[in-house]
């Protein structure tokens, strides 16, 4: 069964006074006002969240909101998939419908995380580890750190190239109302702010943030009844990679992105070249030339390229990120995958404002641990 | 391998062993099985006596809890009979890329106490990577 998108919707991303719950009900609200139908129609509903449990004491966050949002007796679930926790959700959103098993699913994932000390919040992402990395203290931007110095000696990887990354997607977000940081910033910038993990510093990273996105599926057909604003998922697929990062014979190669990029575009039937946009999880700047490679837009070792030529730029042949992106947009953990389709439904629909691009086939790519599990998603604008 | 073998993976973990299968796959660490060929992992290899290259490395000033810092890390590759084997760790200094390092022993990598993960789950002492 085709399944159609038909209503999106995200909080403002950031520093937040609310907590999960309401992070989640005011994302999902506004989702269900966005789309052509009300809260009686959804019969599943579905919570991407890594850690309301450990970051702010509070579970069964699924349940809540489909009491909050007046949804019962909808089924409720949550879906953690790490900081693919968005996507899985997607993907989650997507069977329910294709099986027959939902004819309206609601999916709202969401993150609280500003109100825990850094350290915690890096000790809570990072105890996705295995014990003989845990107890040498390793973070995921660590590991990005670590692929940045192999990557830029092994390709002969500018140190600018990886700024360059930075500097686009944070012009992006100046464009984009919900972004976290809505300031343009230059490689100076990034070349300049505080050594966090050598050789990438403060502006190389993604912000620790809360907020909440949503998205209403449904069968196309039943789309045809309200709407003809609607985008097609034309394929969705998730891969897993090694639990323990150093065992990967190409610690560059991303298998997980490969693997599940080389799955949606068999089920969609399409080709790299066949991507207008993309929304890339650039949690870390080199991440997003890693997944370039990895998705087969770029050769291998020549994806930072893509930035320093301006090829994904919003007025490139290939935009990435014009969301801005986790840079810049923000990444509340289970968030971000929906957030990235919510772009995507934007961006297709002609709903981007001025960070519009031309786009009616869409790439979204959300990555959990450093590479653990990876969920991409292809979409396609109706008719 | 025994189930009272395997009980002791925790152990075997922190000595620094690469398990070896059947057909002489080496991990390190070990899993339940081969992640190459699926067979049991029967033999393991002491590492800690050995000299290891470092592939790449990091200097992290952004610590976790109970955690060092700044903390200096690298992904380190061993040659046993021919085969490579890596390992993730903390470093003595900062190091480069290419250099020979050697595991010393260490007491107390992280403070269980300050960390997230039960103290009881997993062992916290083992080895830093010093340059020879
Ligand atoms: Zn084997």
């Amino acid at each position: 069964m085709d399944v159609a998108i038909i209503g999106a919707a995200m909080t403002d991303f950031g520093d937040r006074d609310g907590w999960i719950r309401e992070l989640l009900a005011e994302a999902g609200r506004a989702c269900l006002d966005d789309a052509p139908v009300g809260g009686e129609a959804v019969e599943h509903c579905y919570v991407a969240n890594m850690a309301s449990g450990e970051l702010e004491g509070q579970t069964g966050v699924m349940n809540a909101l489909a009491h909050d949002l007046d949804l019962l007796p909808a089924y409720a679930e949550r879906v953690d998939q790490t900081s693919a926790s968005g996507a899985a959700g997607v993907f989650e959103a997507y069977q329910s419908v294709a099986s027959g098993a939902s004819e309206m699913t609601l999916l709202v994932g969401g993150e609280k995380m500003t109100h825990r000390e850094t350290a915690e919040t890096a000790d809570l992402v990072a105890s996705v580890t295995h014990p003989v990395e845990y107890r040498h203290g390793v973070t995921l931007p660590a590991f990005g750190a670590m692929a940045a110095r192999l990557y830029m000696a092994e390709y002969d990887a500018p140190r600018e190239s990886l700024a360059e990354v930075a500097v686009k997607n944070h012009h992006n977000a100046t464009h984009n109302p919900y972004a976290q940081f809505q300031t343009e910033i230059d490689v100076e910038t990034v070349l300049d702010s505080p050594m966090v993990n050598d050789p990438l510093r403060l502006y190389d990273y993604c912000p620790v943030s809360d907020g909440s996105a949503a998205l209403l599926f449904c069968p196309v057909e039943e789309a045809r009844k309200y709407t003809d604003e609607y985008v097609r998922v034309a394929g969705v697929a998730g891969a897993t990679d090694t639990h323990v990062v150093h065992e990967r014979p190409d610690p560059l190669a991303m298998e997980a992105v490969a693997e599940s990029g080389e799955q949606a575009f068999e089920m969609a039937g399409w080709e790299p070249a066949d991507i207008d946009v993309a929304e890339l999880h650039d949690m870390v700047s080199v991440l997003e030339p890693l997944q370039l490679e990895a998705l087969g837009f770029s050769e291998r070792g020549q994806g930072w390229q893509a930035a320093v030529e301006g090829r994904t730029a919003l007025d490139g042949s290939l935009p990435v990120n014009p969301s801005g992106g986790l840079k810049a947009r923000g990444h509340p953990l289970g968030a971000t995958g929906v957030a990235q389709v919510a772009e995507l439904y934007w961006q297709l629909l002609g709903d981007a404002g001025s960070r519009q691009v031309t786009a009616d086939r869409g790439l979204a790519c959300n990555v959990g641990g450093f590479g653990n599990c990876v969920i991409t998603s292809l979409l396609e604008v109706a008719g | 391998m025994s189930a009272g073998e395997r009980s002791d993976a925790r152990d075997s973990d922190r000595d620094l062993l690469a398990h070896r299968c059947p057909e002489g796959h080496l991990a390190y660490p070990g899993h339940t099985v081969c992640s190459e060929c699926g067979e049991e992992q029967s033999e393991t290899v002491d590492l800690s006596g050995r000299t290891a290259e470092v592939l790449t490395w990091t200097e992290s000033v952004a610590s976790p809890s109970g955690v060092r810092a700044p903390n200096t890390l690298a992904i380190v590759e061993f040659t046993v009979d021919g085969s490579s084997v890596r390992a993730l760790g903390q470093t003595t200094e900062p190091v480069a890329i290419g250099e020979t390092v050697e595991p010393v022993p260490v007491e107390q990598l992280r403070d269980p106490e300050e960390s997230l993960r039960s103290v009881a789950s997993q062992s916290w002492d083992g080895y830093r990577f010093a340059p020879v």
